[in-house]
């Protein structure tokens, strides 16, 4: 097996499914951070299935993103042997997990997009991207259901709760204009119906993400400047140290298996 | 994490459809919604299930283990009120 980084072809099809199969692994593997440390057992659990969900989605798109690519690699390769620039993913998912609020928050803002994105992207004219966006659709929508009732709770619980609830949506508002942006791979798949827009969706999720922020009695902050660049490659701080975690395995020791 | 804000709940799975629910255990949660979706998170990652209940704890009325003998120890001289006296068709499945 290689040992070195890889760099992936810049084709259209292949950068596409690598962004929706990036989402998913690094939010998934933030999830997988919790484990052993989430406030209780049961929320532990609860953690712990969504990411095993946003993983599993990774693994099925890293395996189609080989696929595509045609030149023998497999989800392995995609997710273990990509520098940090090679990583496509929107910088929400890459936030650290804060306190349990910062979390829930994150995922709550992840799940109100990615839901009815899925739903859209069981028509897509890829038969495989259909069919993984069919089984993603229903784990998003108990993501959203779980961690929306979770806002709500913490918004309108304990001053203590709402303050970091606040301070939460506050914090990561800034990263979910990066969800509705369009890339140059995404636009060319349109036509054909391959991919979807994401840009209509917007309204969808401000309305789902304002009726939940509103039974929370939080309050939606404004749209002002809007943080981007995880599509092209362009992160933030924290991805890097994430990666160094998620890849020291097989960059020690190249090929280990169980 | 327990206390009044955290209450314990009892949590029924239903296996598959035509069986009852059975209990499976417990858990902490906030209210009814949450218990509903931790019970999920718990009891139902390997597919054990398609229905569940939960219901707090502190609404369940037990029998006092003291009054083991003279609550269940008068049953146990009367086979006969076992059904094992004749065969069940194999047409009628669960019972």
């Amino acid at each position: 097996m290689q040992t070195g980084s890889i760099t992936v072809a810049d084709q259209p099809l292949l950068r596409f499914v690598l962004q929706r199969a990036d989402d998913a692994l690094v939010l998934g593997h933030r999830l997988s951070e919790w484990n052993g440390k989430a406030p209780l057992m049961e929320e532990e659990m609860a953690l712990s299935n969504m990411a095993l969900d946003l993983i599993g989605q990774a693994r099925a798109l890293y395996t189609y993103a080989g696929e595509v690519e045609g030149v023998g690699r497999d989800e392995d390769a995609y997710a273990y042997l990509r520098d940090e620039r090679a990583y496509l993913n929107v910088l929400l998912v890459e936030q650290p997990n804060g306190d349990f609020a910062v979390t829930i928050v994150r995922q709550m803002l992840y799940a109100a997009f990615i839901e009815p994105y899925w739903q859209r992207l069981m028509a897509s004219t890829d038969a495989t991207l259909a069919a993984i966006a069919a089984k993603a659709q229903k784990e998003a929508a108990y993501h959203l259901r779980h961690s929306a009732e979770w806002v709500i709770r913490l918004g309108d619980g304990t001053d203590e709760s709402h303050r970091r609830a606040q301070d939460a949506l506050d914090l990561l508002w800034p990263f979910t204009g990066e969800l509705f942006e369009v890339s140059d791979a995404e636009r060319s798949l349109l036509a054909s119906g391959v991919a979807v827009d994401p840009a209509p969706l917007r309204a969808v999720w401000r309305e789902t993400v304002s009726r939940v922020v509103a039974d929370a009695t939080l309050t939606l902050p404004a749209d002002g400047w809007m943080q981007r660049g995880g599509r092209e490659g362009r992160h933030s701080e924290y991805l890097g140290h994430l990666l160094t975690d998620l890849q020291y395995l097989q960059r020690s020791h190249p090929g280990a298996t169980w | 994490m327990s206390g009044p804000t955290m209450p314990l709940w009892e949590v029924f799975i239903r296996s598959r459809n035509g069986l009852a629910h059975k209990h499976v255990g417990s858990l902490h949660a906030a209210d009814a919604t949450l218990a509903v979706q931790a019970a999920r998170d718990l009891y139902t990652r390997r597919n054990e299930g398609t229905s569940i209940w939960v219901v707090p704890s502190s609404a369940i009325t037990a029998s006092d283990p003291n009054d083991k003998g003279m609550m269940f120890e008068p049953a146990e001289s009367k086979v006969y009120r076992h059904p094992t006296f004749y065969d069940i068709p194999d047409d009628v499945g669960h019972m």
